[in-house]
């Protein structure tokens, strides 16, 4: 039988005495949501894990369509790579926001006092460690199936993981633009794809340069220079994206 | 006499493209429940969810101490506790888990006095997945034992709960008013808040007047000046 | 003079007096732009000269470089007026923006097939990647996930709202995304004769360009205020005037 304890009367409190919620440190809405996502992810291992089967999976169909044939693949492994990590980070972005969504919780990290750009910087954080971050590293892995040199492995981890970031980040705009929609998820590739053709086509090219023993800094350059970009400005439209669609 | 904390004015709400309710006006001073009560679809759930700023209006304004919700939102978020439909309540979490990620900050000993509070003593580390939708609902209402902000938005507090719990709850917004909190809430359920006076706003009195076409129709062919009424 | 012209503001900005006034417009609007267009088609098809290396096919530019100059200019202003309508609120800025996205696409369709007639006879083939074509083509790709979000919003005014936040968005990116397709076309062709570029042009070759590009933006504004109409009438039905209206 549980036990209920009245709380002690407090006659006479005026309202200008009633505690406030807490305020925790402007960082602390970011850390505090970056962990709570980490700690689902790692509840529920299938969603650490799927995204990384599919995307060998993908991987592997191509030499199955195309050709096994060595030179050939070589020459298709970045291409084929970078486009199923699109493949995959579009898939894995449908669980950003849907179950918050769902179970109510997105409202209340849309109410909380912490501001919502930090809170949508800590989920995309939370999301890219645990799906991009995965990608990046075995990259390696797909470009040994894909018969890619050494220095384009070492490219297509280097480009990745400068690129996944930014594809993370696209994938939440389109993601926050459509939570809640249904049959949301073949409108958020039909807004995102555009959007990824730059990070597609330096990324790739990347790894094709590094293929063929030419310098590819000025690609990761670029990269990470989309990569800042998308940092400092997605957040604000991921914000105003949640903000229309839980206002239904 | 204290001044009223949070006043409404003109306030319309639109949804799917037709209004739902308009001209809406009220004030609320520390102390007071306002019951909203009106038939389903009427706008109460719409009502809570403008004033907890998860929607914006279609016109007219919220004064939260006599200025805008703009320019002092911060203050009010800090001053609400917002409990909608959804429980909010993540099942792959554990009940402390949960109330610790929607009320963050508070040590552990004072989050599992919230729980007993709550009713859910003995319960602090069983997976959410594992309990009932009436323990789901008291998870989420263990926040307010835990962080009692001055203003309460209880959308259906009562839906799921046992008899236990329903007295407990009636304690707790007795105890929240006596010390000066303002509560708002929607209910089917009967309850019973003792010597509490509660104000009742019901929503059928700010539905907007529709124009038909015939009665436009009519007032033409009588040769009124209807495009200047 | 200040007073006039804010009167002026709040009238245009209110649907129904937007309608009003711009009914009177239509009908010019209408002289206008077929006036110039049949001058502008017929100097283009009968009296300009034949470009010396590429014959008669090139005449087809006087239709595919205005459409290709409409289609980024009305995805600007797209852009621009839904940002007003976020901004300001402005329902008219909205419903701007909504009648805008399917005619930028039209524009965007025509330049793409006109481009490609223009291929078969100079390259032989109806398609080629090359930078200006495909630019083209992600302009028309970012064009149908606006369409498409605003088909999948049930909410006018949320609907709004977030196809301003993707038209923004997009608007940051086309100049990225531009960037990095020109990057990649110099890869890939490294010929220094680009066939989409227009060499320098005697006067009675870009003439005949000007009012036909003249006549394709008067017959954007046009359609433009048409579709504006019927969009205020769609989103205003249960008011008294467009009832009135509707009686009479």
């Amino acid at each position: 039988m549980a036990k209920f304890e009245i709380m002690p009367e407090q006659k006479g409190s005026s309202f200008s005495s009633l505690a406030l919620r807490h305020d925790n440190g402007l960082f602390s809405g970011f850390w505090n949501i970056l962990k709570r996502d980490l700690l689902l992810t790692f509840r529920r291992r299938s969603d650490l894990v799927n995204p990384l089967f599919f995307l060998l999976m993908v991987v592997s169909m191509f030499p199955l369509a195309v050709s096994p044939d060595q030179s050939l693949l070589r020459d298709l492994a970045p291409g084929i790579v970078w486009v199923a990590a699109l493949l995959s980070t579009l898939l894995a972005v449908d669980r950003l926001f849907q179950r918050d969504f769902e179970d109510g919780s997105l409202e209340q990290l849309l109410i909380s006092p912490s501001p919502l750009y930090l809170t949508v910087m800590g989920k995309i954080c939370a999301h890219w460690i645990v799906t991009g971050l995965p990608m990046a590293l075995i990259a390696p892995v797909m470009g040994a199936m894909l018969f890619l040199s050494p220095e384009g492995m070492l490219a297509m981890l280097a480009s990745l993981l400068l690129g996944t970031p930014t594809l993370s980040m696209i994938s939440a705009i389109g993601a926050g633009l459509t939570v809640g929609i249904r049959g949301g998820g073949l409108l958020v590739a039909l807004i995102a794809l555009p959007l990824y053709i730059p990070v597609l086509i330096f990324g790739a090219g990347a790894v094709v340069a590094a293929n063929d023993g030419l310098p590819y800094s000025g690609q990761l350059g670029l990269l990470a220079a989309l990569m800042v970009l998308a940092f400092t400005l997605s957040p604000l439209a991921i914000a105003a994206s949640l903000r229309i669609s839980v206002d239904d | 006499m204290e001044s009223a904390i949070l006043c409404v004015n003109d306030l319309a709400c639109s949804r799917n493209n037709s209004i739902l309710f308009e001209k809406l006006c009220f004030e609320l001073k520390p102390g007071e429940i306002l019951l909203l009560e009106g038939p389903n679809g009427s706008g109460k759930t719409s009502l809570l969810r403008l004033l907890a700023r998860l929607a914006t209006p279609e016109s007219g304004h919220i004064l939260w101490q006599d200025q805008d919700l703009h320019s002092v939102h911060y203050e009010y978020a800090r001053s609400l506790s917002y409990i909608g439909h959804a429980a909010a309540v993540k099942a792959d979490l554990s009940v402390d888990e949960n109330l610790n990620c929607l009320a963050p900050g508070y040590k552990q000993q004072k989050r599992y006095e919230a729980l007993e509070h709550a009713g859910l003593q003995g319960l602090e580390d069983e997976i959410c997945a594992r309990l009932s939708a009436g323990q789901h609902r008291r998870v989420a209402l263990a926040r307010l034992y835990l962080e009692p902000a001055p203003l309460w938005i209880l959308d259906e507090p009562f839906i799921a709960l046992d008899k236990v719990s329903v007295k407990s709850l009636e304690n707790l917004l007795r105890r929240h008013s006596q010390r000066g909190g303002i509560t708002i809430l929607t209910t089917h359920q009967d309850f019973n808040f003792g010597e509490i006076e509660i104000k009742r706003l019901n929503m059928t009195d700010y539905v907007p007047d529709e124009y038909s076409m015939q009665e436009i129709a009519g007032e033409v062919a009588n040769g009124q000046d209807v495009e200047n009424k | 003079m200040y007073e006039k012209l804010k009167r002026l503001y709040h009238q245009l900005g209110s649907p129904r007096y937007f309608y009003q006034i711009s009914g009177k417009f239509v009908p010019l609007l209408a002289v206008f732009s077929v006036a110039l267009l049949v001058i502008g088609v017929i100097w283009a098809l009968l009296f300009a000269p034949a470009d010396y290396q590429q014959g008669h096919s090139f005449r087809i530019i006087y239709i595919h470089v205005p459409s290709a100059i409409l289609a980024q200019s009305c995805y600007m202003l797209m852009a621009a007026a839904g940002a007003v309508g976020l901004i300001w609120k402005m329902k008219l800025a909205d419903m701007v923006a909504k009648a805008s996205a399917p005619l930028g696409a039209s524009f965007t369709l025509i330049a793409l097939l006109t481009g490609s007639i223009w291929g078969k006879p100079t390259w032989g083939t109806w398609w080629i990647w090359d930078a200006r074509l495909t630019s083209m083509l992600v302009l028309l790709f970012l064009y149908i996930g606006i369409i498409a979000m605003h088909g999948a919003i049930q909410n006018v005014k949320n609907a709004a709202k977030a196809t301003a936040i993707l038209a923004l968005v997009g608007a940051v990116n086309i100049p990225i995304i531009k960037f990095s397709v020109d990057w990649w076309n110099t890869l890939h062709q490294p010929a220094t004769f680009k066939l989409t570029e227009k060499p320098a042009m005697p006067p009675d070759m870009w003439v005949p360009l000007l009012i036909c590009l003249l006549g394709f933006y008067v017959l954007f504004f046009l359609l433009l205020l048409m579709r504006t109409r019927c969009e205020i009438i769609d989103r205003e039905r249960k008011s008294k005037w467009v009832r009135l209206m509707a009686i009479r």
